[in-house]
């Protein structure tokens, strides 16, 4: 359909959340920026692909998370050199609590597999629907579902591990997770 | 992440009302706080440009949305 001043309102008014989704997914705000520009151009380049009355904010975040994907795989192993050193730095600084906790929720979230971490963050922070998130992602309710599930399990580990003196845990616990770290 | 999943299966951390409850109710709360804060930002003016700059024709075709249709020009 044409670029309506109604399809126009409609993008601007997407376009906070899909910057808070490719922050939340690059961890990065200039790189987060970027995505969402490429993905406004799409949108505006493919508008007459986009069905009236469906869901446009879904239309949207499917492009930007096809395109974090596609530069992901570009990026990755610049990624997980970044995330290792990031990681180190955290342990060496003092608390400084509310700062420090997102700083390691921010990590932890880093650290998920990327369809894990995409799952999440559309149901868990987008407020998108099981099936909604299952349309953007390209694949099934119960896919999505199962994603979402390790996701929580594995960032609630991934966040007892690193703030083992906020949760006091356990000594056989620090053994385990002592040694050479990881 | 060998020792990861060992966390992850031990009876403590897995209990119920235990430490896993706990956390994932914080996980939570600090998603949403994550991502709130950048909606809160409202949309920068680069992106309101951009929109705005990439469609001129249909300022005048403001208040004719049913009838004008696009005269084939890209």
């Amino acid at each position: 359909m044409p670029l309506t001043n109604s399809i126009r309102d409609d993008l601007l008014a997407s376009v906070p959340s899909l910057r808070a989704f490719a922050i939340s997914l690059s961890g990065n705000g200039d790189r987060a920026d970027d995505l969402v520009q490429e993905t406004l151009l799409r949108a505006l380049a493919n508008i007459d692909s986009f069905q009236p009355g469906s869901n446009l904010p879904a239309w949207l975040f499917t492009i930007l998370r096809n395109l974090f994907r596609s530069d992901y795989r570009k990026r990755r192993r610049e990624v997980e050199d970044a995330d290792g050193n990031y990681a180190k730095t955290l342990k060496t600084q003092p608390a400084q609590n509310a700062h420090l906790e997102f700083e390691e929720f921010r990590a932890a979230l880093d650290k998920l597999p990327q369809d894990q971490r995409e799952a999440l963050i559309l149901v868990g922070a987008s407020g998108f629907s099981y099936e909604d998130a299952a349309a953007i992602c390209g694949c099934a309710v119960g896919t999505i579902k199962s994603r979402v599930n390790r996701a929580r399990s594995k960032l609630s580990a991934l966040l007892y591990v690193d703030g083992a003196d906020d949760f006091g845990p356990d000594e056989t616990v620090r053994a385990v997770i002592g040694g050479s770290g990881g | 992440m060998g020792k990861l999943e060992q966390v992850m299966k031990d009876p403590k951390f897995q209990g119920k009302g235990g430490l896993n409850a706990e956390i994932q109710s914080r996980i939570g709360h600090q998603l949403r706080a994550m991502y709130d804060d950048v909606v809160r930002q409202g949309v920068p003016d680069r992106f309101a440009e951009l929109i705005r700059k990439l469609d001129p024709p249909q300022e005048a075709a403001n208040t004719a949305d049913q009838t004008a249709k696009n005269d084939g020009r890209d």
